[in-house]
């Protein structure tokens, strides 16, 4: 971290002169094969979902579309019946905002503070803990369904929203809290104990010192509690009710209901729609994520 | 403070994780059906649970997705994260190619790559159309190989993530420790196997850890692209959890499989976490 | 907690306006495009004929995701007004738990045990004498559907029964046609070789097995013949490449297979593709073997409030769901028969009036769903998957299985 400028030429370093030498055909090369493969699906997504079903009835799933509609779309989002109501992913989609945001905030604001207090402070009994919690992310969700519907049930959170905000922080918690743990462990002893001599307490370098230093490390978090959260159905189907059902009850319903023939191209539409918000999230915290960790550095 | 700070861990490792996993073991004991009852039957599900050809073959399929997941996605999460490390132009446009199939879920990656796979109308069909027409490529109803069909779907979400925090890894790599590997003459790929990587050890073990537990729970993937089929060819161990649960309403068997996973995950984990965590703060 | 909930809910209600309307809430997995017109007829119904208005809480994706919910909600404090249950053995539990609502008086008022018919399905609803369950319809399992275009393309005349059937699958391979169609979702498999045991063994040796769990029938001669035919169907449904059941049957509809085995429900894929029966596609009940109905369906069950009002509002959806004009409608939008015998289903189409010909002489068995505990249907469903796809299972081996299953049964 002493190498600020070096770090930040990592990412920002002048481009090499020779643009056509071997390393760098290679180099792009083999990049731009591995993006078409990764994108191929989504191209297949795209592509089926502005086509009629007469078209892709014929069968050729990678051609372009002969004509191009955009009812499918208009079909996902405002008209897809699920049972009584047709008003497709527009439904549940302030519901799914509603439920992500509060809980990826608690998520990871748990998560962090655990970090920091695992890598910094080491209290007695840490380690026990913090194995049970690496030990929790290998458990199957399926098998805690119960068992936290009775803890719910206890605590006279059953059903709402915050009961769900407390299931998908105890289930984000393992992961997180070892991402937080190892950057933290990671960071320079020193500064922490620097700050100790000054006087710092607790919740003064927790604030002070190394929340600015953890930029890179809160969008890797994000990303992952985003995603998670966002998509979630059984969580959000089991421990909440129909009016707060997240968006993906209806890509559920959309997805896994069949009407007379499958709708490939409403499927398609539905499911980018959904995943559009992830999407938009890395788009925009792909920069911060570069950002992150030049300022980190520069501050180290 | 830190131990008031880390009430929400303690309660959370405590009652979810300690409590439910003792519950499910308590309760595997027990003939429930529909509802958890303490009519205790011993070993009987478990008995049960060895002599089902179904959980055999879920075993066998995790042990293969497992190996096979975890050393592809480490192997091309680093090396795409060492790509993109090179100073190259478009970064960001490569990283966000790569890591976009992580915004998807399962279900809809299942059901994308079960269209792609599909021999009447993807890929097996393109090549055919092409003129090669004894070309076969139907992972997805093949006994033998579907569950390399599987693997497919899931290494296409999974890896962009790998390679994002292995690039956040890399990244956090001195620059004096290339200059001084340049300097000595040592060639690329042996720093990166002999410093850099000895060097990543944290970044390593998260997304060991990550990639672990990813395969431990599969299940939706699978539900989505083949519903265990052809046969129970591509069955998996949480899925038989589910369906002996929730859909046989065997509560009992469904908590002896969830020991049964719980205890292998135990035997392995705890020992080995307590070791990794448990020594002096590693640098 | 209990009595503060519904204190919020009560206001909750005055505040709406209305003293005594309830919202209720009804859970059930029926989404796909028929199933859904269905269901709104009994919406339109309840929020027509009564002041309280349903809600609705459809999730698709049947048992698998549904159940879950459905246990969670009710073990959680937090019921919903009614949901759809597959009846038989599935919520026998949830009752004996005293979670749901006994509905003996409103069915004695208006005696339902006259007029639910076959009144079998009325039993499955009851335990120890009490009633807790409405049943809405019956679906039967026993048919298979033959596309016309696909034999004629072959050249052979439509089959009427199995074993023409069989002998022009050849001809229908030679002309690239998928003899028989079917998906690879695994309850097809268990559902498929289900209906062959019935037209081929008969209905003695399968109650003998299914309903009084003697493995030795399941271990005999009647049996092996049945492990032969479904080893051979095991050659005929080779290349049909789908996984859902509507996918196969889609396959029939365009002619690029020649028939599938599938329940009453497929009959509306036939209806939404505008294909008429006896023109475009023909049903034979019983594989037109053994023209039996099979009785399974589904049913409403109505887990307990604590307020009288939403209990009251709960029976009164019970009562309607079984009268006269809403089972007509309902059951037409479904493609499923009336579980009255006093309806006049008039626009009922071919096949569903040979169903109901049937149902009226009587020729009707129980639903393996009434007999068996899922637990041991879930175990036949695995065997019969595996075997399915796995042409070096043979005959003899999964029957061995089968009869081990048979003799654990519960």
């Amino acid at each position: 971290m002493t190498e600020a400028t070096a770090v930040l030429e990592g990412a920002h370093g002048p481009k090499p002169r020779r643009t056509f030498s071997r390393r760098n055909i290679f180099l792009y090369g083999t990049l731009i094969m591995v993006a078409l493969y990764y994108m191929l699906p989504l191209y297949v997504m795209i592509v089926t979902s502005l086509k009629g079903m007469p078209e892709i009835r014929l069968g050729n799933i990678f051609s372009p579309p002969v004509e191009i509609t955009f009812q499918p779309w208009v079909k996902a989002w405002a008209e897809a019946c699920t049972g009584l109501n047709c008003d497709g992913l527009s439904r549940g989609f302030w519901n799914s905002v509603r439920i992500t945001v509060p809980s990826v905030i608690v998520s990871i604001a748990i998560a962090s503070v655990n970090g920091y207090a695992l890598a910094n402070w080491r209290f007695k009994g840490a380690n026990v803990f913090f194995t049970i919690l690496i030990f929790g992310a290998f458990i199957p969700y399926q098998v805690m369904l119960y068992p936290i519907v009775i803890l719910l049930r206890e605590i006279g959170l059953y059903g709402s929203l915050w009961g769900l905000v407390i299931v998908h922080s105890i289930f984000g918690m393992p992961i997180l809290t070892l991402l937080f743990r190892n950057y933290f462990t990671s960071l320079p002893e020193e500064l922490f104990k620097a700050a100790r001599v000054d006087g710092a307490g607790f919740w003064g370098i927790y604030f002070q010192i190394m929340l600015p230093m953890s930029l890179p490390i809160f969008v890797v978090a994000m990303i992952l509690q985003v995603t998670g959260i966002w998509n979630d159905f059984l969580f959000g189907v089991v421990y909440t009710k129909p009016d707060i059902y997240p968006m993906t009850v209806q890509l559920n319903n959309i997805v896994n209901s069949v009407q007379g023939v499958k709708e490939y191209n409403v499927n398609m539409a539905a499911t980018i729609l959904t995943g559009l918000v992830p999407l938009v999230i890395y788009f925009v915290s792909g920069r911060l994520f570069v950002r992150g960790i030049a300022a980190g550095a520069v501050k180290g | 403070m830190a131990k008031i700070a880390a009430i929400p861990m303690i309660l959370t490792a405590l009652c979810v994780f300690v409590g439910g996993t003792l519950w499910t073991v308590v309760y595997s004991f027990t003939s429930s059906k529909l509802l958890p009852k303490a009519n205790w039957v011993g070993l009987d599900q478990y008995e049960r649970l060895w002599n089902t050809n179904r959980w055999i073959v879920s075993i066998e399929n995790l042990m293969i997705y497992g190996i096979c997941s975890l050393v592809f996605s480490l192997v091309i999460g680093f090396v795409l994260a060492a790509l993109l490390d090179q100073k190259i132009r478009f970064e960001n446009t490569f990283r966000t190619i790569i890591l976009y199939p992580f915004a998807l879920s399962f279900i809809v990656t299942g059901l994308v790559w079960q269209w792609i796979l599909n021999p009447d109308f993807g890929v097996q069909n393109i090549v055919r159309s092409l003129g090669w027409a004894s070309f076969e490529f139907d992972p997805l109803y093949n006994q033998d190989i579907v569950i390399y069909g599987i693997l497919i779907a899931g290494l296409w979400q999974g890896t962009g993530l790998i390679m994002v925090l292995m690039l956040a890894g890399l990244r956090g790599i001195d620059q004096e420790i290339w200059k001084a590997a340049r300097v000595d003459g040592i060639p690329t790929w042996k720093t990166y196997i002999f410093i850099v990587i000895p060097m990543m050890r944290p970044v390593f073990i998260t997304t060991l850890v990550l990639i672990a537990s990813g395969i431990v729970r599969v299940f939706d993937l699978v539900v989505a692209q083949t519903s265990g089929g052809p046969g129970i060819a591509s069955e998996v161990p949480a899925k038989y959890v589910y369906d002996t649960m929730f859909l046989r309403q065997n509560l009992g068997q469904g908590f002896a499989a969830s020991t049964m996973m719980l205890l292998a995950v135990a035997i392995v984990i705890i020992p080995w976490a307590y070791l990794e965590f448990g020594s002096r703060k590693r640098d | 907690m209990k009595s503060f909930k519904s204190l919020v809910c009560g206001t909750a209600m005055c505040a709406a306006g209305a003293a005594h309307a309830v919202d209720l809430e009804v859970t059930h997995w029926w989404t796909s495009g028929g199933e859904a017109a269905a269901v709104a007829e009994f919406a339109k119904a309840f929020n027509e004929r009564t002041e309280h208005t349903w809600v609705d809480g459809a999730i698709a994706g049947s048992g698998g995701v549904a159940r879950p919910i459905m246990i969670s909600r009710i073990t959680g404090g937090d019921p919903m007004g009614a949901t759809q249950f597959n009846h038989g053995r599935q919520a026998e539990e949830l009752v004996e738990a005293g979670l749901m609502l006994d509905l003996t008086d409103v069915a004695e008022a208006e005696g339902w045990r006259d007029i639910v018919h076959p009144v079998s399905l009325l039993d499955s609803c009851t335990i120890d004498g009490r009633v807790y369950c409405v049943p809405v319809n019956i679906h039967s399992w026993q048919w298979i559907w033959l596309s016309h275009a696909a034999f004629e393309e072959a050249g052979v005349p439509v089959p009427a029964n199995w074993d023409e059937f069989v002998a022009a699958a050849p001809k229908l391979r030679e002309s690239g046609i998928v003899p028989l169609a079917m998906g690879n979702q695994p309850w097809q498999a268990s559902g498929a070789f289900g209906v062959i045991t019935i037209a081929l063994a008969g209905p003695e040796a399968w109650a003998a097995v299914s309903v009084d769990k003697d493995a030795e029938v399941a271990a005999g001669p009647v049996y092996a013949k049945v492990f032969e035919a479904a080893a051979a169907a095991r050659e005929m449904r080779q290349g049909s490449n789908v996984q859902d059941w509507n996918q196969a049957t889609n396959l029939v509809i365009t002619g690029k297979a020649g028939g599938q085995i599938m329940g009453d429900w497929a009959q509306g894929e036939f209806q939404v593709a505008n294909q008429m029966a006896g023109t475009d596609y023909s049903c034979l009940p019983g594989l037109g073997v053994n023209e039996i109905i099979s009785t399974g369906g589904d049913a409403f069950y109505f887990p307990k409030q604590s307020d009288p009002e939403v209990e009251a509002a709960q029976k009164e959806l019970a009562s309607l769901m079984l009268s006269k004009e809403v089972q007509v409608a309902f059951n037409l939008k479904k493609g499923s028969l009336p579980v009255r015998g006093d309806v006049d289903l008039a626009a009922a189409n071919d096949c569903m009036k040979k169903g109901l010909a049937i149902l009226a002489q009587g020729n009707i068995l129980p639903d393996a769903n009434q007999t068996l505990s899922p637990d041991t249907l879930g175990q036949i469903e695995d065997l019969m998957t595996e075997f399915w796809a796995d042409s070096s299972i043979s005959a003899a081996d999964a029957q061995e299985r089968y009869a081990d299953i048979i003799a654990n049964a519960d």
